[in-house]
């Protein structure tokens, strides 16, 4: 794939959970090696777009590219051969309570059984090294903190070597120090290439991270440009988020009551 | 349409839903017998936890069945002369019924209600979701192994359990009753014939079926966090005692049909 095709693509998507409008006509692009940040309130839809984009929910309307093929209709043994291409770093980071770290930072290698013992092995300290934790690697999730977890989560899915990162509130419920942390295993891995999309709300990861920021609100799309851009944006709607009491509050930024009940993001 | 009427409607349709629900995830975990991956490691894990965890359980409830039966066998007995036939009672209620239905019902109270919570707790903390985010299919990995572990070890445990009844049984007749351990074990092998073993054996596969899916079923369609994992738990035992027993009356009655 050459760097200007997009590696995933959303066009026009729109999605219902029961009566529930979640997203409405998002369409957006990301490039291979890009780091796209999705940026919204709680109950936005954010988290929605990343579950998409791995088939975990099915769109109402519009369609889903990944590498260039398109997903929307794909069944669920066909997307997870496509899902083998990404990884994601789930809000809580979903370790599996009954594997070890070892166990689950070196899962898909073991369930695709491509590797030998020794090299699952080697490759589980390496990812586990890149994020500073190659001691806790036959501790159990239970053991680990918040911070600790969130960083087996992102070695899980640099393990798995996927071409794709998605992160589903990265930082969320951490410290500082843990976030800025997890903030900077992003940027490394954004030098080394990889494309990732950051779901989460917290702006001063956002702009170290991203080479593009979407913004979103109820559901669709509000802007969508570099953080540069971001920054100097007059609409009112994105000032009222990045500089909260600095103007009357903006209902659109809010959750409307038909879609609060978004399950995350 | 009156408010009464609509209501009943959706209720119904609610549980139409629910059947198609279940009978979906049977047919996917079943399919999962005929494909890799066939995950061994996960099975044999689950045949420990399912047979070697219930087998204490399994075993108290038998030797009390046998024994409880035993006493109130030789009350009923006692008018007509035949205490001394108390083991045919013990022997064919045993493995006809009492054996299945008893080891049914604490194993689904112990092995059902884990494997709900197990899933209900994957399900709520994006565990499920992180399975099939990593490319596996989450029915073949949890349900399909929990499946093959049921079928396999609830007849063993029932079998067990028949025999630890009938030795209960014998101890009290030993003990209380002074019977003959001669005429006990004697006449307990002869009460029972090749197709009470038969219908004693088809009914702890089709609990042990029943146990598996309702507690995986449960376990996928939780929803609502840690009261939802709660919600899901009693929900399977409720459903799994109810179906145990409805089928047991349906198998019964199906070999009677045919004898």
């Amino acid at each position: 794939m050459d760097a200007g095709t997009p590696m995933i693509t959303l066009r026009s998507v729109g999605l219902m959970l029961g009566a529930r409008p979640i997203l409405k006509d998002v369409s957006l692009d990301v490039r291979p090696g890009e780091t796209k940040v999705i940026l919204g309130g709680s109950g936005s839809g954010k988290t929605t777009i990343l579950r998409l984009i791995l088939g975990l929910y099915r769109p109402d309307q519009g369609s889903i590219f990944v590498g260039g093929q398109e997903i929307t209709h794909l069944g669920e043994r066909d997307l997870s051969e496509i899902r083998q291409r990404m990884a994601m770093v789930f809000q809580n980071a979903a370790l599996f309570d009954s594997l070890t770290v070892r166990e689950n930072v070196g899962y898909r290698l073991w369930e695709r059984d491509l590797l030998s013992d020794e090299q699952i092995d080697l490759a589980v300290i390496e990812s586990l090294r890149f994020v500073g934790l190659e001691d806790t690697v036959d501790k159990m999730p239970a053991e680990l903190s918040g911070g600790m977890r969130k960083r087996v989560g992102i070695a899980r899915a640099l393990a798995s070597g996927a071409t794709a990162l998605l992160y589903d509130e990265p930082t969320a419920g951490l410290d500082p120090i843990n976030t800025c942390m997890v903030g900077r295993l992003i940027q490394r891995l954004k030098t080394k290439g990889v494309t990732q999309i950051v779901v989460t709300h917290d702006l001063d990861t956002a702009y170290r991270v991203a080479d593009r920021i979407v913004m979103i609100a109820s559901g669709r799309i509000l802007f969508d440009g570099t953080p540069d851009e971001l920054r100097r944006s007059a609409v009112p709607a994105i000032r009222e988020f990045l500089d909260p009491g600095s103007m009357p509050p903006d209902w659109r930024l809010l959750p409307k009551p038909d879609i609060v009940d978004e399950p995350a993001g | 349409m009156t408010a009464a009427t609509f209501d009943l409607r959706a209720k119904v349709l609610g549980y139409v839903f629910v059947v198609q629900e279940f009978t979906v995830l049977c047919a996917q975990t079943l399919a999962g017998l005929a494909r890799p991956p066939w995950y061994l490691r996960d099975i044999v894990f689950q045949l420990d936890r399912i047979g070697v965890g219930s087998l204490f359980i399994v075993i108290l409830t038998g030797l009390f069945t046998g024994m409880v039966l035993a006493l109130q066998g030789a009350v009923q007995l006692e008018p007509y002369g035949a205490t001394i036939y108390v083991s045919r009672l013990i022997g064919t209620s045993v493995v006809r019924e009492l054996g299945p239905v008893l080891a049914a019902l604490m194993i689904a109270g112990r092995v059902g209600t884990g494997i709900a919570s197990e899933i209900a707790s994957m399900t709520v903390t994006e565990q499920i979701d992180a399975l099939r985010a990593e490319g596996t299919d989450p029915i073949q990995k949890l349900a399909t192994t929990r499946l093959i572990a049921c079928l396999i070890m609830i007849p063993l445990l029932t079998i067990i359990a028949d025999g630890v009844a009938i030795l209960g049984g014998w101890l009290v007749a030993k003990l209380y009753l002074s019977i003959d351990s001669y005429f006990y074990w004697t006449w307990a092998f002869e009460a029972i014939h090749r197709r009470d073993i038969v219908l004693g054996l088809v009914k702890p596969v089709v609990f042990g079926f029943i146990i598996a899916m309702v507690g995986c079923y449960a376990g996928f369609q939780t929803k609502g966090g840690t009261v939802g994992v709660g919600l899901s738990t009693t929900q399977s035992m409720v459903s799994s005692s109810i179906l145990i027993l409805a089928s047991d009356f349906l198998l019964t009655k199906l070999f009677m049909a045919f004898p």
